[in-house]
């Protein structure tokens, strides 16, 4: 890349960004059209987990703040979200065990307002709750954040007259189209790699690596954590909402702890602390999830008759995934970032190492 | 302009699966293979298998089963319907064990337009506003009701208390149908306690419900979680009846509960192999059952399975055609069709109206009781 | 409340809690040496209540050989996930660990639901233990009295097993700083393998009390019990043996009781357990028992 100055490489690093978003954007408006809605569900859920463990990887990642408590923020802005958007007609009928709230029944928005409305909720949580919890470190902090996420699903399975209780909401407009998510997820990804370039991302940095050393620089360090941890949970609440969209119905039991676990496989598996390792992570763990059914459907080869083996799929997943982290433990990105002179230098030197 | 595009596949799709079906007629079932439901869907599995021995043709057609298990996970049945409706072009869908599943389910076969047919989904929500699903199975209210009838009228309890598992949508909803049909019959709920899917430890609920001292307890649980209950209950001294839902109905139930389990009171789909009056179906079914699971006795579960099998059998030969939307309009005027849980008429929402079997456990055995009429 | 109710709970939570702290020893034992929150405790827990199940009831072995069967092949199952999913990673960063346990979490239901199908299955009560009785109105077994005093016991072995031995003081070591430790010339992974052995026995102990108390066994019995076990093991503070079973105790206690007092807030059971781990981790973030650790994120 000798041949270009700085100025040029920008420009041709932006071009380059331009010209693929746009190819992204019109293969992804043809793409109903032409492969199944099967396979449309699984590219939107790619983005949908790219969003959950980009904002997942935010907070642990980049903030260092070990969270297991994504599961309760999704809950938070999907729940949100669906309250806005289901008209009260639908309302009416869904409450079954207990009568409605009234404030909840008439509460509207259109629904990229709901968007904007299921992140900021669920950052509001998580300004309540990282207050008290952020004095806390490593495997403590993680458990804490646990603990919330609990607390948060056992509130929405007993406030039966604002969240319909354990029957969950039904009905969700599908407004997460193809373009939608990853439209989001676009914007995220540009916000995110903006401000992590930003002085501010260095202070983050510094925060995470040495907390001490930044506090003598003067640096708040509380407040940017809070901050860190705020803004990965708006993503949270933002990828719950879509989640609920794309689904169309939720309930409490979908935020379990295991919901957690995902995204956390998806960070470490695209490697923690990369912004596009996680949309690669969430490419990965998306694809193989769904490609590994055929283990559990039965398979016939001439005669002979194969009966599918119910759980076989988990079990190949898990070793896999044990395998990753035992002999590629730093994910597949590592820290790195994906970026146009990473990928043409590899190209020029005749493809990967 | 994407929503037209959307629609304009979505009708490639469905004409596309009637042209790909040529030679085969494809029902799809998702049910819960794996997960904590696991036992409920291989039975039902077992059940349309069973149905489908005995009928493998229709239209002059083979009939393909396509299996998918949904893990009792909500996002894999909707991915599971997903791709039954896309990559195996199916005809119609049988399915699943919980109302939850089902209602994910529901949302994705509502676009695909592919017909479904609920096993042992109770609650409500499932067909309401729906265009394709239909069920097998009747609905919780209706069964709520007809626990409380039972009750109230039969064993003339006055006083009744409620363990509920507060995360299990079908328990929260069927609690509430009897607690409403309870108290309008005029009796009491004299307590009305709550635990969590996945508790093992309900001495302390049970503790407070014996110091209330109620004629009968109802405990819509599941039969792995019943049975514990019930055990852990007589540890602790209770007298009491105790009263459960169809989710009791399980062959493993009395070797899990034991002696604990004796004159427990279920309401149920109206089979059970050993029923004194059994209609010709319920007949020809259980003959086959011992034949094909000699080892195995035959459940609600299964019996639903299988009637579901007859109902998406009986709606294709009177469509005539294999086509979804066909199927959908022959299901929704299915009538008078006899099933192994009684004859099976679907209402304006697609729900049956079924009669309500009452077993109970006597000497480590499951006894039909008889039926009921909902007041 | 009259006092033969109170007493009541009060046994029922004692039944419940040393179930609780028996569970725990085994997570604090782990992440007090490896600083590993092993998240395949709950699930070795699972295999040693089917071990006895399959002794017992397949294949009618008396129930002391039972026990012994279980215990050994329980011990066995958790050597061999230290040998193969957590002793290649001990150089890593922790999270590597901590995913690798999830993944293995993973592998043992499913591998389970594989092999025994995920139908929940009996597991036979000798009578001896069941024989219910009262005294004064308070309803006992013989289980929910045997269950604390062998707590107690374990509890007690442990402690002198760990400050009067040679692998205890090797274990002791580890845990303050196992590169010196290393340099010293023990041999940490055998000393590392030990805890895990030492650890799984106790999950079979364990196990083998559930499935005596709530007789049924089936492939996801381990992840609530384990989860619970968790709170308890972080509320006694992690490390501490006697805070495991403290916190087991505690555990118990707050949520019979919470049920108890405030019968109408039943549905919000384990929300309360979650609060009472919120509460200790604010106010005294190492737990009842817990030494000083420092961060090593």
């Amino acid at each position: 890349m000798s041949g270009l100055n700085s100025g040029d490489k920008k420009l041709r690093n932006n071009a380059l960004t331009i010209f693929s978003a746009a190819a992204l954007a019109v293969c992804l408006w043809l793409a109903p059209t032409f492969i199944d809605a099967y396979k449309v569900r699984i590219i939107n859920l790619i983005a949908i987990n790219a969003i959950l463990g980009l904002s997942l990887n935010l907070i642990y990642g980049m903030g260092g703040m070990f969270s297991l408590g994504h599961s309760g923020f999704m809950a938070i802005g999907a729940y949100v979200s669906a309250i806005l958007i289901i008209t009260p007609d639908q309302k009416q009928l869904m409450w079954i065990l207990d009568p409605i709230s009234p404030w909840v029944m008439n509460l509207q928005a259109p629904f990229l307002l709901s968007l904007i409305a299921a992140g900021v909720a669920a950052a509001f949580f998580g300004v309540l709750i990282s207050i008290p919890v952020l004095r806390l470190g490593g495997d403590y902090l993680g458990i804490a954040t646990l603990g919330f996420s609990e607390i948060i699903r056992i509130l929405i399975t007993n406030l039966t007259p604002i969240t319909n209780g354990p029957l969950g909401l039904k009905g969700i407009p599908p407004h997460a189209s193809l373009l939608m998510s990853y439209g989001c997820l676009a914007v995220m990804l540009l916000c995110v790699t903006r401000l992590m370039r930003s002085n501010f991302g260095n202070v983050v940095r510094a925060v995470r690596d040495d907390e001490v050393a930044a506090k003598t620089m003067g640096i708040d360090t509380f407040r940017i954590r809070v901050l860190v941890f705020t803004l990965g949970c708006f993503g949270g609440g933002v990828g719950g909402a879509l989640m609920g969209n794309l689904i169309t119905t939720i309930d409490p039991k979908m935020f379990m702890i295991t919901q957690t676990y995902s995204l956390l496989m998806i960070v470490v598996v695209g490697g923690l602390g990369s912004m596009t390792g996680s949309v690669v992570g969430a490419i990965l763990i998306t694809t193989m999830l769904e490609w590994l059914r055929f283990v559990e459907n039965p398979i016939t080869i001439g005669s002979l008759n194969i009966p599918g083996i119910p759980g076989m799929r988990m079990v190949i997943f898990s070793v896999l995934l044990i395998a990753v982290i035992i002999f590629r433990r730093e994910g597949i990105m590592g820290m790195r970032e994906f970026s146009w002179g990473w990928l043409l230098r590899d190209a020029k030197k005749g493809g990967a190492k | 302009m994407r929503k037209f595009l959307l629609a304009v596949m979505l009708c490639f799709v469905a004409s596309g699966a009637a042209f790909a079906a040529d030679d085969v007629i494809k029902i799809g079932f998702y049910n819960c293979l794996t997960g904590q439901n696991a036992f409920g869907g291989q039975l039902e599995l077992e059940g349309v298998q069973l149905a489908l021995k005995e009928f493998p043709e229709v239209l002059g057609k083979k009939i393909e089963l396509v299996v998918v298990d949904n893990k009792s996970d909500k996002v894999e049945a909707a991915n599971a319907v997903t791709r039954l409706i896309n990559r195996d072009k199916v005809n119609v869908i049988i399915g699943t064990y919980g109302s939850s599943l089902a209602i994910a389910g529901g949302e994705v076969a509502e676009v695909g337009k592919v017909p479904v047919i609920g096993t042992s989904c109770t609650n409500p929500l499932v067909t309401q506003g729906k265009k394709y699903y239909f069920r097998a199975c009747f609905i919780d209210p209706l069964q709520g009701a007809g626990a409380a009838t039972y009750a109230y009228r039969k064993l003339g309890s006055k006083k009744a208390a409620l363990l509920v598992d507060v995360a299990n949508d079908y328990a929260v909803g069927l609690a509430n149908f009897f607690k409403q049909s309870y108290i309008k019959l005029g009796g009491e709920i004299v307590s009305d306690m709550r635990y969590q899917s996945g508790d093992q430890d309900f001495t302390a609920q049970l503790t407070e419900i014996i110091s209330k001292k109620p004629d009968i307890v109802f405990l819509p649980a599941y039969f792995a979680e019943g049975a514990i209950v019930l055990k852990q209950a007589r540890e602790l001294g209770a007298t009491f009846r105790f009263m459960g839902g169809d989710a009791m109905d399980n062959p493993e139930m009395v070797t899990l509960g034991g002696e604990a389990i004796e004159g427990f009171l279920y309401t149920g789909f109206a089979y059970a192999p050993d029923m004194k009056e059994m209609n010709p179906v319920a007949k020809k079914f259980t003959e086959n059952w011992k034949k094909a699971f000699p080892n195995k006795d035959p459940n609600g579960n299964a019996a639903l399975g299988y009637d579901s099998f007859i109902l998406a059998y009986d709606a294709i030969k009177r469509a005539g055609s294999a086509e979804p939307d066909k199927i959908r309009d022959a299901l929704e005027k299915t009538k008078d069709l006899p099933t192994v849980t009684g004859v099976t008429t679907l209402d304006k929402d697609h729900n049956p109206q079924k009669d309500i079997g009452v077993l109970e456990i006597k000497n480590g055995k499951k006894e039909f009781v008889g039926t009921i009429v909902p007041e | 409340m009259d006092i033969n109710m109170f007493m009541q709970h009060f046994i029922n939570a004692l039944g419940l809690g040393s179930l609780y702290g028996l569970i725990a020893i085994g997570y604090t034992m782990v992440y007090g040496i490896l600083r590993l929150i092993n998240f395949a405790h709950g699930d070795i827990f699972m295999l040693g209540a089917y071990f006895v199940f399959f002794a017992t009831v397949q294949f009618k072995l008396p129930w002391m050989l039972g026990v012994a069967i279980a215990i050994i092949g329980t011990t066995l199952c958790g050597l061999l996930v230290d040998r193969i999913a957590y002793r290649p990673l001990r150089s890593a960063p922790r999270i590597s660990a901590l995913i690798s346990a999830i993944g293995v979490s993973f592998f043992i239901e499913n591998i389970a639901v594989v092999i025994f199908s995920g139908m929940p299955r009996p597991v036979v009560q000798p009578p001896l233990l069941m024989e219910a009785f009262s005294i004064s109105g308070i309803r006992l077994v013989p289980l929910a009295l045997m269950v604390p005093a062998i707590s107690f016991m374990i509890v007690t072995a442990l402690l002198w097993m760990i400050y009067r031995t040679k692998s205890g003081l090797a274990m002791r070591s580890i845990s303050f700083d196992i590169e010196t430790t290393r340099l010293m010339g023990v041999s940490v992974d055998r000393i590392i393998a030990l805890t895990f052995a030492i650890g799984s026995a106790l999950a079979a102990v364990a196990g083998i009390m559930w499935a005596l108390r709530y007789p049924r066994v089936e492939p996801f019995m381990g992840i609530m019990p384990g989860f619970k076990a968790f709170i308890a093991a972080v509320f006694g503070g992690i490390g501490s043996i006697p805070g495991a079973m403290l916190g087991g105790l505690s555990l118990g206690f707050v949520e019979i009781m919470s049920v108890a007092f405030f019968p109408k807030l039943s549905g919000y059971r384990d929300a309360f357990a979650f609060l009472l781990l919120v509460v200790i981790l604010l106010v005294k973030p190492t737990g009842l028992m817990g030494e000083k650790l420092e961060d090593k994120i």
